[in-house]
């Protein structure tokens, strides 16, 4: 799953997306969902893998996906990134648990455990979201 | 099976991170991890290899555990000794274990050593040496047996004979002295034994008993303790005194009336 690509690759996959917070309305931030904002967490990682960690996965994909375009041309990461398209749009409700069962099987994610399976089961969360809220966020509405 | 919760999980992370600078401020200290100053070590004989381990678990200066078991299970052919966090190698040992599992049944063969130790190695990289884990790997498969030494940056060395740990200096003299190519099982078990006694004796990290895992094609004994050298001594005589011992001046006896009041029953319930 780790390929290293050739070295050429490496480009695609060094964004820094900031730690920045939800932008509400007014292009305020957020605070009813993203909790109170501070200034240093927002500018400076609290941790040295942070950043590493949140663009993990996606820099894998970009890695992964220019390679297969390098080898077997445009088409190959474009079926596959179609196919992703579509089986991410398989989930319930906002406030349900999706089982994301097609994405999982085609990531191959569903051959691996890794710490996101043992650590911060979401059936032992304490906080449980409101549904009303969340379900007019998703439409747009809010 | 991974779930969307990742961003979660890392958030306890950073939050750990920001306290630690934050509780240093105060004056007060983070709690010390448990880690395991250890002496691991393998040795590749004729026909299979030979692990070995002690067996003791420091806090600091405190000795946490006195007969831990560093010798993991990876699967039927593979175990792995584990130095350095305690937690570190536990958890880690165990993921990988579950993910060859899965691995092996989906390929429907015997699992290799070179798959679990890419598959250790491209995970501690990924973590930056942030995971304490030194690691003994070894394991019999259908190339032979390997002898793997995984570093916690993930660094690994394919060798015929390995130390890891604090007590790595003093095994490998051990080794260094005695080691030949193609030996008996006898004699790799003993060396091997001698190896972890060195570092037993000579390391304050290292001490109690010593374990051994021998792989062979098809048979795995796991010796736990293969010798106990470190055994708690026992006390020759008895300190407690005699009745009669102090002479009794004068005795005076006070009845408690007590009277039940109320008596309630409560069955147990065995539904």
């Amino acid at each position: 799953m780790n390929t290293r690509g050739l070295r050429s690759q490496l480009k695609d996959s060094v964004p820094v997306t900031g730690m920045g917070q939800h932008v509400g309305a007014y292009g305020v931030q957020d605070t009813l969902r993203s909790g109170f904002s501070s200034v240093k967490n927002e500018l400076l990682p609290s941790h040295a893998l942070e950043l590493s960690e949140k663009n993990f996965q996606l820099n894998q994909d970009k890695m992964n996906f220019s390679t297969l375009r390098n080898i077997q041309g445009l088409h190959a990461p474009l079926k596959l990134q179609m196919e992703y398209r579509a089986a991410r749009q398989i989930q319930r409700l906002p406030f349900l648990q999706s089982s994301h069962l097609a994405l999982d099987t085609l990531k191959g994610n569903d051959e691996s455990i890794s710490f996101e399976d043992i650590l911060n089961d979401p059936a032992q969360s304490e906080m449980v979201g409101e549904p009303h809220i969340m379900v007019e966020y998703k439409l747009g509405l809010m | 099976l991974a779930t969307h919760s990742l961003f979660l999980t890392m958030f306890l992370v950073f939050r750990n991170a920001v306290l630690e600078t934050e509780v240093t401020k105060v004056g007060c200290r983070m709690p010390a991890a448990r880690k395991t100053g250890t002496t691991i070590v393998g040795v590749v004989f004729k026909d299979g290899l030979v692990l070995g381990a002690d067996t003791r678990a420091t806090e600091g200066m405190i000795v946490a555990d006195k007969n831990c078991s560093k010798i993991h299970y990876i699967s039927p052919n593979i175990y792995c000794c584990g130095a350095g966090t305690a937690a570190d190698t536990e958890m880690t040992t165990q993921i990988i274990s579950s993910n060859l599992e899965l691995h092996s049944l989906s390929t429907g063969r015997l699992p290799r050593v070179a798959t679990a130790n890419r598959m250790l190695k491209q995970m501690l990289f990924r973590y930056q040496g942030h995971i304490g884990a030194a690691l003994v790997l070894g394991g019999m498969d259908c190339n032979g047996p390997h002898l793997y030494s995984i570093y916690p940056h993930g660094s690994t060395d394919k060798l015929p004979y390995v130390t890891m740990g604090s007590g790595s200096l003093a095994a490998m003299a051990v080794f260094e002295d005695r080691y030949k190519q193609d030996m008996e099982e006898e004699d790799a078990k003993r060396l091997v034994r001698d190896a972890i006694a060195a570092g037993i004796f000579n390391d304050l990290g290292s001490g109690s008993n010593i374990d051994l895992c021998v792989i062979t094609k098809g048979r795995v004994d796991y010796l736990r303790p293969h010798d106990m050298a470190n055994k708690k001594g026992v006390r020759t005589g008895s300190y407690k005194y005699k009745r009669g011992t102090t002479g009794v001046l004068t005795k005076t006896v006070t009845k408690l009336d007590l009277e039940v009041v109320e008596e309630t029953i409560q069955t147990m319930d065995t539904s």
